[in-house]
Protein backbone atom coordinates (compact mmCIF):
# COMPACT_ATOMS: atom_id res chain seq x y z
CA UNK A 1 0.00 0.00 0.00
CA UNK A 2 3.01 2.26 0.08
CA UNK A 3 4.90 3.82 -2.74
CA UNK A 4 8.25 4.15 -1.05
CA UNK A 5 11.16 2.47 -2.73
CA UNK A 6 14.44 3.53 -1.13
CA UNK A 7 16.67 1.66 -3.60
CA UNK A 8 17.97 3.26 -6.78
CA UNK A 9 16.19 1.52 -9.63
CA UNK A 10 17.00 3.45 -12.75
CA UNK A 11 20.33 3.66 -14.58
CA UNK A 12 20.73 6.70 -16.82
CA UNK A 13 22.87 6.74 -19.95
CA UNK A 14 25.89 8.26 -18.18
CA UNK A 15 26.22 5.14 -16.02
CA UNK A 16 25.19 6.79 -12.74
CA UNK A 17 22.09 5.95 -10.75
CA UNK A 18 18.97 7.96 -10.09
CA UNK A 19 17.32 7.69 -6.69
CA UNK A 20 13.55 7.84 -7.19
CA UNK A 21 11.85 10.67 -5.36
CA UNK A 22 10.12 9.58 -2.20
CA UNK A 23 6.36 9.79 -1.95
CA UNK A 24 4.31 9.87 1.26
CA UNK A 25 5.06 6.26 2.19
CA UNK A 26 7.39 5.05 4.93
CA UNK A 27 7.97 1.75 6.69
CA UNK A 28 5.38 2.75 9.30
CA UNK A 29 2.66 3.37 6.69
CA UNK A 30 3.58 0.11 4.98
CA UNK A 31 3.09 -1.87 8.21
CA UNK A 32 -0.15 -0.05 9.07
CA UNK A 33 -1.43 -0.47 5.51
CA UNK A 34 -0.82 -4.22 5.50
CA UNK A 35 -2.44 -4.56 8.94
CA UNK A 36 -5.48 -2.57 7.73
CA UNK A 37 -5.83 -4.72 4.60
CA UNK A 38 -5.63 -7.96 6.64
CA UNK A 39 -8.15 -6.64 9.18
CA UNK A 40 -10.53 -5.61 6.36
CA UNK A 41 -10.32 -9.11 4.87
CA UNK A 42 -11.12 -10.57 8.30
CA UNK A 43 -14.01 -8.16 8.65
CA UNK A 44 -15.58 -9.21 5.34
CA UNK A 45 -15.15 -12.91 6.20
CA UNK A 46 -16.69 -12.58 9.66
CA UNK A 47 -19.36 -10.04 8.72
CA UNK A 48 -20.71 -11.80 5.65
CA UNK A 49 -20.00 -15.47 6.34
CA UNK A 50 -19.14 -16.45 9.92
CA UNK A 51 -21.28 -14.23 12.15
CA UNK A 52 -24.88 -15.39 12.64
CA UNK A 53 -28.08 -13.65 11.60
CA UNK A 54 -29.88 -11.73 14.35
CA UNK A 55 -33.03 -13.11 16.02
CA UNK A 56 -34.95 -9.88 15.41
CA UNK A 57 -33.23 -8.20 12.47
CA UNK A 58 -32.24 -11.26 10.47
CA UNK A 59 -29.47 -10.87 7.89
CA UNK A 60 -29.67 -7.07 7.90
CA UNK A 61 -27.65 -7.05 11.14
CA UNK A 62 -24.58 -7.56 8.90
CA UNK A 63 -24.79 -3.84 8.10
CA UNK A 64 -23.91 -3.17 11.75
CA UNK A 65 -20.31 -4.23 11.08
CA UNK A 66 -19.70 -1.30 8.73
CA UNK A 67 -22.27 1.15 10.11
CA UNK A 68 -20.81 1.30 13.63
CA UNK A 69 -17.09 1.33 12.63
CA UNK A 70 -17.65 4.13 10.10
CA UNK A 71 -19.34 6.40 12.63
CA UNK A 72 -16.71 5.47 15.25
CA UNK A 73 -13.95 6.55 12.88
CA UNK A 74 -15.90 9.70 12.01
CA UNK A 75 -16.15 10.62 15.71
CA UNK A 76 -12.44 9.83 16.13
CA UNK A 77 -11.59 11.99 13.09
CA UNK A 78 -13.50 14.98 14.41
CA UNK A 79 -12.05 14.66 17.90
CA UNK A 80 -8.55 14.54 16.37
CA UNK A 81 -9.46 17.61 14.29
CA UNK A 82 -10.56 19.45 17.45
CA UNK A 83 -7.50 18.43 19.48
CA UNK A 84 -5.10 19.36 16.66
CA UNK A 85 -6.97 22.64 16.15
CA UNK A 86 -6.69 23.41 19.87
CA UNK A 87 -2.97 22.64 19.91
CA UNK A 88 -2.48 24.88 16.88
CA UNK A 89 -4.43 27.77 18.40
CA UNK A 90 -3.24 27.62 21.99
CA UNK A 91 0.47 26.89 21.60
CA UNK A 92 2.99 29.66 20.95
CA UNK A 93 4.57 27.94 17.95
CA UNK A 94 1.33 27.76 15.87
CA UNK A 95 2.77 24.84 13.94
CA UNK A 96 1.07 24.23 10.60
CA UNK A 97 1.65 20.51 11.08
CA UNK A 98 -1.25 20.50 13.56
CA UNK A 99 -3.41 22.39 11.09
CA UNK A 100 -2.70 19.83 8.38
CA UNK A 101 -3.49 16.98 10.76
CA UNK A 102 -6.80 18.68 11.61
CA UNK A 103 -7.66 19.18 7.94
CA UNK A 104 -6.69 15.67 6.84
CA UNK A 105 -8.62 14.11 9.70
CA UNK A 106 -11.76 16.14 8.92
CA UNK A 107 -11.66 15.09 5.25
CA UNK A 108 -11.85 11.43 6.20
CA UNK A 109 -14.37 12.16 8.95
CA UNK A 110 -16.73 13.66 6.38
CA UNK A 111 -16.27 10.65 4.11
CA UNK A 112 -16.98 8.22 6.94
CA UNK A 113 -20.08 10.12 8.14
CA UNK A 114 -21.28 10.06 4.53
CA UNK A 115 -20.82 6.29 4.47
CA UNK A 116 -22.61 5.98 7.81
CA UNK A 117 -25.58 7.89 6.40
CA UNK A 118 -25.69 5.81 3.20
CA UNK A 119 -25.41 2.45 4.96
CA UNK A 120 -27.78 3.62 7.68
CA UNK A 121 -30.43 4.64 5.17
CA UNK A 122 -30.20 1.24 3.45
CA UNK A 123 -30.49 -0.44 6.85
CA UNK A 124 -33.43 1.85 7.68
CA UNK A 125 -35.19 0.72 4.49
CA UNK A 126 -34.85 -2.90 5.61
CA UNK A 127 -35.91 -2.43 9.24
CA UNK A 128 -38.19 0.63 9.23
CA UNK A 129 -39.44 0.44 5.63
CA UNK A 130 -38.10 3.90 4.71
CA UNK A 131 -34.72 5.22 3.63
CA UNK A 132 -34.96 8.39 5.69
CA UNK A 133 -36.89 9.82 8.62
CA UNK A 134 -36.39 13.23 10.22
CA UNK A 135 -35.59 11.37 13.39
CA UNK A 136 -33.34 12.87 16.11
CA UNK A 137 -30.32 10.60 15.46
CA UNK A 138 -30.54 10.82 11.68
CA UNK A 139 -31.07 14.56 11.67
CA UNK A 140 -28.24 15.33 14.09
CA UNK A 141 -25.90 13.04 12.11
CA UNK A 142 -26.84 14.88 8.90
CA UNK A 143 -26.15 18.15 10.74
CA UNK A 144 -22.71 16.84 11.76
CA UNK A 145 -22.01 15.96 8.11
CA UNK A 146 -23.01 19.44 6.92
CA UNK A 147 -21.04 21.16 9.71
CA UNK A 148 -17.81 19.45 8.66
CA UNK A 149 -18.44 20.14 4.98
CA UNK A 150 -18.56 23.74 6.17
CA UNK A 151 -15.25 23.21 7.98
CA UNK A 152 -13.66 21.92 4.75
CA UNK A 153 -15.14 24.88 2.84
CA UNK A 154 -13.61 27.30 5.37
CA UNK A 155 -10.21 25.68 4.76
CA UNK A 156 -10.52 26.59 1.07
CA UNK A 157 -11.41 30.25 1.57
CA UNK A 158 -7.94 31.42 0.57
CA UNK A 159 -5.38 33.62 2.31
CA UNK A 160 -2.10 32.56 3.87
CA UNK A 161 -1.54 29.15 5.50
CA UNK A 162 -1.68 30.78 8.93
CA UNK A 163 -4.97 32.51 8.14
CA UNK A 164 -6.42 29.22 6.90
CA UNK A 165 -5.20 27.46 10.02
CA UNK A 166 -6.59 30.03 12.46
CA UNK A 167 -10.03 30.25 10.82
CA UNK A 168 -10.48 26.53 10.46
CA UNK A 169 -9.20 25.80 13.99
CA UNK A 170 -12.01 27.91 15.44
CA UNK A 171 -14.61 26.09 13.31
CA UNK A 172 -13.02 22.73 14.19
CA UNK A 173 -13.27 23.45 17.89
CA UNK A 174 -16.92 24.54 17.64
CA UNK A 175 -18.09 21.73 15.34
CA UNK A 176 -16.89 18.98 17.67
CA UNK A 177 -19.56 20.06 20.16
CA UNK A 178 -22.09 18.36 17.89
CA UNK A 179 -20.72 14.89 18.68
CA UNK A 180 -22.27 14.59 22.18
CA UNK A 181 -25.54 15.84 20.71
CA UNK A 182 -25.47 13.11 18.04
CA UNK A 183 -24.48 10.41 20.51
CA UNK A 184 -27.09 11.31 23.15
CA UNK A 185 -29.84 12.22 20.67
CA UNK A 186 -31.45 8.79 21.12
CA UNK A 187 -31.64 9.40 24.87
CA UNK A 188 -32.65 13.08 24.81
CA UNK A 189 -35.43 12.68 22.22
CA UNK A 190 -37.80 9.87 21.27
CA UNK A 191 -36.03 8.16 18.38
CA UNK A 192 -36.63 5.37 15.89
CA UNK A 193 -32.93 4.60 16.11
CA UNK A 194 -31.93 2.05 18.73
CA UNK A 195 -29.92 3.09 21.78
CA UNK A 196 -26.30 2.01 22.18
CA UNK A 197 -25.72 -1.76 22.47
CA UNK A 198 -22.21 -1.45 23.90
CA UNK A 199 -21.48 2.06 25.17
CA UNK A 200 -24.75 2.30 27.09
CA UNK A 201 -25.41 3.77 30.51
CA UNK A 202 -26.29 0.38 32.08
CA UNK A 203 -22.79 -0.92 31.30
CA UNK A 204 -23.97 -4.28 29.96
CA UNK A 205 -23.26 -5.56 26.45
CA UNK A 206 -26.36 -6.88 24.70
CA UNK A 207 -24.64 -8.82 21.94
CA UNK A 208 -23.66 -12.36 20.94
CA UNK A 209 -19.93 -13.16 21.25
CA UNK A 210 -19.27 -13.72 17.54
CA UNK A 211 -21.17 -10.56 16.64
CA UNK A 212 -19.22 -8.59 19.22
CA UNK A 213 -15.91 -9.96 17.91
CA UNK A 214 -16.88 -9.08 14.33
CA UNK A 215 -17.75 -5.57 15.41
CA UNK A 216 -14.42 -5.31 17.21
CA UNK A 217 -12.59 -6.43 14.04
CA UNK A 218 -14.50 -3.77 12.11
CA UNK A 219 -13.56 -1.02 14.54
CA UNK A 220 -9.88 -2.07 14.47
CA UNK A 221 -9.84 -2.35 10.65
CA UNK A 222 -11.39 1.06 10.08
CA UNK A 223 -9.20 2.69 12.74
CA UNK A 224 -6.05 1.33 11.08
CA UNK A 225 -7.30 2.53 7.70
CA UNK A 226 -7.95 5.97 9.17
CA UNK A 227 -4.40 6.19 10.58
CA UNK A 228 -2.93 5.10 7.24
CA UNK A 229 -5.00 7.61 5.28
CA UNK A 230 -4.27 10.50 7.65
CA UNK A 231 -0.51 9.84 7.61
CA UNK A 232 -0.45 9.93 3.80
CA UNK A 233 -2.77 12.91 3.54
CA UNK A 234 -0.92 15.12 6.06
CA UNK A 235 2.31 14.50 4.16
CA UNK A 236 0.62 15.26 0.84
CA UNK A 237 -0.81 18.47 2.33
CA UNK A 238 2.67 19.48 3.53
CA UNK A 239 3.95 19.09 -0.04
CA UNK A 240 0.97 21.02 -1.43
CA UNK A 241 1.78 23.89 0.95
CA UNK A 242 5.45 23.81 -0.09
CA UNK A 243 4.50 23.97 -3.77
CA UNK A 244 2.11 26.83 -3.08
CA UNK A 245 4.85 28.73 -1.24
CA UNK A 246 7.30 28.02 -4.02
CA UNK A 247 4.81 29.27 -6.63
CA UNK A 248 4.28 32.42 -4.61
CA UNK A 249 8.04 32.99 -4.31
CA UNK A 250 8.49 32.60 -8.07
CA UNK A 251 5.61 35.00 -8.78
CA UNK A 252 7.08 37.58 -6.39
CA UNK A 253 10.54 37.24 -7.95
CA UNK A 254 9.04 37.75 -11.43
CA UNK A 255 7.16 40.86 -10.30
CA UNK A 256 10.35 42.25 -8.73
CA UNK A 257 12.29 41.56 -11.93
CA UNK A 258 9.59 43.28 -13.96
CA UNK A 259 9.75 46.28 -11.62
CA UNK A 260 13.56 46.46 -11.84
CA UNK A 261 13.45 46.29 -15.67
CA UNK A 262 11.24 49.37 -16.02
CA UNK B 1 -24.45 -18.47 2.80
CA UNK B 2 -24.32 -15.20 0.88
CA UNK B 3 -26.36 -16.71 -1.95
CA UNK B 4 -29.27 -17.45 0.35
CA UNK B 5 -28.98 -14.26 2.37
CA UNK B 6 -32.18 -12.25 2.68
CA UNK B 7 -31.96 -8.70 1.36
CA UNK B 8 -28.61 -9.54 -0.21
CA UNK B 9 -28.84 -6.59 -2.59
CA UNK B 10 -28.99 -4.05 0.23
CA UNK B 11 -26.36 -5.79 2.34
CA UNK B 12 -23.84 -6.51 -0.39
CA UNK B 13 -24.56 -3.13 -1.99
CA UNK B 14 -23.62 -1.42 1.28
CA UNK B 15 -20.34 -3.31 1.44
CA UNK B 16 -19.59 -2.58 -2.22
CA UNK B 17 -20.25 1.16 -1.76
CA UNK B 18 -18.15 1.27 1.42
CA UNK B 19 -15.18 -0.53 -0.09
CA UNK B 20 -15.43 1.43 -3.34
CA UNK B 21 -15.18 4.69 -1.38
CA UNK B 22 -12.28 3.31 0.67
CA UNK B 23 -10.56 2.14 -2.53
CA UNK B 24 -10.97 5.61 -3.99
CA UNK B 25 -9.34 7.23 -0.98
CA UNK B 26 -6.47 4.72 -0.96
CA UNK B 27 -5.86 5.26 -4.67
CA UNK B 28 -5.96 9.04 -4.20
CA UNK B 29 -3.52 8.85 -1.26
CA UNK B 30 -1.01 6.81 -3.23
CA UNK B 31 -1.28 8.68 -6.54
CA UNK B 32 -1.19 12.18 -5.03
CA UNK B 33 1.76 11.16 -2.85
CA UNK B 34 3.67 9.96 -5.90
CA UNK B 35 2.79 12.97 -8.00
CA UNK B 36 3.65 15.54 -5.33
CA UNK B 37 6.74 13.60 -4.23
CA UNK B 38 8.32 14.12 -7.66
CA UNK B 39 8.02 17.90 -7.35
CA UNK B 40 9.58 18.29 -3.90
CA UNK B 41 13.23 17.51 -2.98
CA UNK B 42 13.54 14.61 -0.53
CA UNK B 43 15.43 16.86 1.91
CA UNK B 44 12.30 18.96 2.37
CA UNK B 45 10.15 15.96 3.31
CA UNK B 46 10.09 15.71 7.10
CA UNK B 47 9.21 11.99 7.00
CA UNK B 48 12.28 10.93 5.00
Amino acid sequence: MTTLDPKPTDTPSDGGTVTPSRSTGTNATRVIGIAAAVAMAWLVLFALVISPADVNQGESVRLLYIHVPTIWVAYLSFVVTAVASGIYLFTKKHSLGWDRLAGASAEFGVAFVGLTLIVGSLWGRLTWGVFWQWDARLTTTALLFVAYIGYLAVRRLGGSHQQRAKRSAVVGLLSVLLIPLVHWSVVIWRSLHQTASIANTEGDIKMDGTMLFTLFVGVVAFSLLYVWLVMHRTRAMAMEDMLEDRGLDVALAERRAEGAGR
Amino acid sequence: MIAIMEDAGFILGSYVVTFAVIGGFVWRAISSGRKLGKQIPDDDKYWT
